[in-house]
């Protein structure tokens, strides 16, 4: 192997999954584990991270992995034409914890795989640290992470592009790792949230033949539409900007850094509040007329009642239809599940008023019509 | 299935041009004048200030070895003769003799500045091209000034602008209302000319929503720029509300017909209350495109917005053809002159050639062939139709995706692309941007290519499905059979490493090694 080459970490959560086969939406907390079981569920996670890592042994024999002991990933990648390499055994305690300690110890290498679902790909990003490198082979209920690779054997394709052909890879620094709360979820509502962003490897689409030419880069088109937002600011508004990359390109564009994971609020060209609470935006809106600036939630489209609480119905009421502003790019858009955006805000007839059609601002002066459906 | 062809490019690793020969080289030894001559025509034939004083930097090699050089050049090509269902851009052949035609003295010899008495022939064709796309599309007057399709779309941003600035109402018409699966040139030409754009999105029927667009259009739109079909090979057959929903806001109407072929003759634009509509002419109408030639994109619009064209315009005045400048509200120029008449006299011939009735067969025959393709392609484990869902036939072409068998090996569109010329078939096309379905392909048979050429590409791609599954690395790695291997995109991103002239490209050579100088 080349000494340039990436060293890969493999951590596996070998209870990922298993409450999806058996209708409990996810595998969350140690309770549910054992309903799983109860109901008959057969752990899956293991067999498909030997399936990725079954692909990356075909394509590129002998490749060093870092692998956490036993069923938390070495285990799994037994009789494989891998250099694996194990980490020293650790006190397994059947949770979240062990994702936690697994990955702390693969902290060495440049890009960290894991199994899993939405948990851990939270548990892994925060163990690592920000901006650290993942790549997630899909094992889990909940997967509405972008730290996922389509298949176990497109990661494995992924994974040996990285060693044998690296020019096919690139690389996006801004991947949300989104979770959902379980309990909600089983309980019939979908309330993902972001969780923070990770860097992870992604097949590089190459320039096409002759006609393709360079696509606008999705950051480029939100920084132009943000700068547009910024200059077009009403004196005396108050702006509450929306978690995500997409609205944080509005701070951005004003010189600040947003928040990204809360909601912040400018006026008059000045950062008024940063992770604000929703009493704190009551009461910074006072009188004043308000906007509120909101991203799209990836693949499910959610506008209001994701991980954006903090705006309450009386704040958007206030703002009403016309001072909702989306900022989306067209990719984005382009590969929701459908071509549709929601609201939940809470008030049913509030996310019937919001119903209809909606301009999402994709870039400057360029702009998507999204029909908007309460959830 | 058919036998994949065995093929492998000629490769002749040999210096650029301007690298090969040695001085004192030369095609031709031409003798000095005699002293006749000299004294008959004089010696300074260029004026000094016009003379140059230094030498040009051409290559100094013989004739022989220049021949000798483009023809192995041409080698290391596919030859634009092959199998190439490059799907949006209509393949078709470009007839010898209309390439001859455009050869003659009449045409080739003459310059648009000579006195229109002197260009009737030329203006004649012109006027009746003119007359035969006024009968494809209902409109009043076309030109052909615009040099590609993308141009006539800036030409139509340009008339609505012209149009709603002499109403008093450009301050208001800020707005063009387009589908996002229109070709990028409508929203980018839009934007050029000062409008702001809002894109629909394609919604459940493949195609976007009537209530899209009326909560889109306001008083506000400028115009809407539409195709239909678009790339998906949907047929939208609620364009007539849609027109009408958009005049009713009072917006102008612009039909983009790149996508023409499945619908030539069948349909007509005015009829269905378009303003205006765009052909272009080195697809559709067979005149060459791309590497073989400038293009032209012939714009056609009502009498209504007719003033506002760019100048000039051909007439017919009497029996007598004439160059028409006194347009006052003409919107001013898109391009010099009036178009790239070579191209234009070359879809004269293709049109005269087809007639109306061949014009109408050819739609049949590129719309069946598509569907036939469809039904193959289908039957292909690992392909998937974009919208399974729309039971509606696709018209001329298919949006397609490969995303089960690059979720399944790895292997994606572009890879597929290079292993295509492996086999002599020219690569695919796969999407404009966004993509909206994963590892796309969008092949168009149009009406040229037999059955047999269709099998033989349909089983090219079969073939390329079973590499993917058996040996995926091979697949990865190719073209294998090219005269050049796979070219790493990367170049592409760093202008270092590319230059369109050989002047550029030493250019940026001095410029690295004085950058390594000064590092050192």
């Amino acid at each position: 192997m080349p000494a340039e080459a990436l060293t890969f970490g493999l951590v596996v959560n070998p209870i990922a999954g298993l409450g999806g086969a058996v209708g409990l939406k996810g595998t969350d907390g140690p309770g549910t584990v054992a309903e799983a079981l109860d109901r008959g569920a057969v752990p899956r996670a293991g067999e498909r991270v030997r399936r990725a890592f079954a692909r990356l042994a075909d394509r590129a024999p002998g490749t060093l992995v870092r692998a956490a002991p036993g069923k938390l990933a070495a285990g799994w990648l037994e009789g494989l034409d891998l250099d694996v390499r194990s980490l020293a055994p650790i006190e397994v305690s059947g949770t979240a914890r062990d994702t936690r300690v697994a990955a702390q110890a693969l902290t060495g290498c440049d890009l960290v795989v894991f199994g899993g679902g939405d948990g851990t790909a939270r548990d892994v990003t925060a163990s690592l640290g920000p901006g650290r490198a993942v790549l997630g082979i899909p094992c889990g209920v909940k997967m509405h992470s972008g730290a996922f690779a389509i298949s176990p054997e497109a990661a494995g394709a992924l994974l040996s592009d990285l060693v044998t052909s690296p020019d096919r890879i690139g690389w996006d620094d801004g991947a949300e790792i989104m979770d959902i709360d379980e309990a909600a979820l089983r309980s019939g509502r979908i309330a993902p949230q972001l969780f923070g962003h990770a860097r992870v490897p992604v097949s590089r689409k190459r320039m096409q033949a002759s006609k393709g030419g360079p696509s606008t880069l999705a950051a480029d088109a939100l920084a132009g539409a943000a700068r547009e937002l910024v200059e077009g600011m009403s004196q005396g508004t108050l702006y509450v900007i929306g978690p995500g990359t997409s609205t944080g390109a509005v701070l951005t564009a004003m010189g600040a850094t947003p928040s990204m994971l809360g909601i912040d609020a400018v006026r008059d060209g000045r950062v008024v509040a940063r992770d604000a609470t929703a009493e704190e935006l009551e009461a910074l809106a006072g009188g004043a007329p308000v906007r509120i600036v909101l991203g799209v939630t990836g693949r499910q489209g959610f506008l209001l009642g994701r991980g954006n609480q903090q705006i309450t119905p009386s704040l958007i009421a206030r703002a009403g239809p016309e001072g909702l502003i989306v900022m989306a790019s067209e990719d984005k858009l382009a590969t929701l599940a459908q071509p549709r955006l929601w609201v939940d805000t809470g008030d049913p007839e509030l996310d019937q008023a919001l119903s209809g059609y909606l301009r999402v601002k994709t870039g400057r002066g360029r702009e998507t019509m999204m029909r908007v459906g309460a959830s | 299935m058919t036998r994949p062809p065995e093929f492998h490019a000629a490769k002749w690793n040999e210096p650029v041009v301007m690298e090969l020969g040695r001085p004192g080289g030369r095609g031709q030894h031409f003798p000095a004048p005699e002293d006749e001559i000299r004294s008959a025509v004089g010696i300074d034939l260029i004026p000094g200030e016009m003379a140059r004083t230094d030498r040009p930097d051409l290559p100094e090699i013989t004739e022989f070895e220049a021949q000798r050089h483009y023809l192995h050049l041409s080698q290391m090509t596919l030859g634009m003769m092959g199998v190439s269902l490059f799907g949006t851009c209509t393949m078709k052949y470009n007839s010898k003799t209309a390439e001859f035609a455009t050869l003659r003295p009449e045409l080739a010899a003459v310059h648009p500045y000579q006195h229109p008495d002197t260009l009737q022939g030329v203006l004649q064709i012109i006027h009746d091209m003119d007359g035969m796309l006024r009968s494809l599309s209902g409109m009043d007057q076309f030109i052909f000034q615009a040099g590609g399709g993308a141009n006539a779309a800036y030409t139509m941003a340009c008339v609505a602008r012209a149009y709603w600035a002499d109403k008093g109402m450009l301050g208001q018409r800020t707005e063009m209302v387009t589908s996002v699966q229109a070709h990028p040139c409508n929203p980018a030409t839009a934007a050029a000319a000062g409008f702001k754009v809002v894109n629909l999105p394609l919604e459940e029927n493949g195609y976007p929503s009537l209530d899209a667009l009326r909560a889109a259009v306001s008083g506000n739109t400028a115009l809407i720029m539409i195709n239909n079909p678009d790339d998906m090979g949907i047929y939208n057959p609620e364009i007539k509300e849609w027109v009408r929903i958009a005049k009713e806001a009072g917006a102008l109407c612009f039909y983009d017909h790149a996508n023409f072929n499945g619908v030539m003759g069948k349909l007509s634009a005015r009829e269905l209350g378009f303003d205006a509509c765009m052909f272009m002419l080195h697809k559709t109408f067979g005149a060459p495109k791309a590497g073989g030639g400038p293009a032209v994109g012939a714009f056609g619009c009502s009498d209504e917005l007719a003033a506002y064209l760019p100048t000039p315009v051909v007439v017919k005045a009497g029996d007598r053809y004439a160059l028409d400048e006194d347009r006052p509200k003409s919107m001013g120029k898109i391009r010099e002159y009036w178009g790239n008449v070579p191209q234009v006299v070359k879809a004269y011939a293709w049109t005269r050639a087809m007639g109306a009735d061949g014009i109408e067969l050819g739609a049949d025959i590129s719309v069946v062939s598509n569907n036939y393709m469809d039904k193959r392609l289908a039957e292909i484990p690992g392909l998937a139709i974009s919208n399974p869902d729309v039971s509606a036939r696709r018209m001329e072409m298919t949006r397609w995706s490969l995303g089960p068998i690059a979720e399944e090996t790895g292997i994606g569109t572009v890879d597929f692309a290079n292993r295509m010329a492996d086999y002599g078939i020219d690569p695919w096309w796969m999407s404009h941007e966004p993509w909206i379905v994963a590892e796309p392909f969008t092949p168009e048979p149009g009406e040229l290519w037999s059955k047999e050429d269709i099998d033989l590409w349909i089983d090219v791609v079969a073939k390329i499905c079973e590499e993917a599954r058996s040996d995926p690395e091979m697949v990865k790695s190719a073209p294998h059979n090219q005269a050049i291997a796979q070219v790493k995109g990367d170049a592409f991103e760093d202008p270092a490493k590319w230059a369109m002239t050989w002047r550029a490209w030493k250019r940026k050579q001095e410029a690295a090694d004085q950058g390594k100088r000064g590092a050192a």
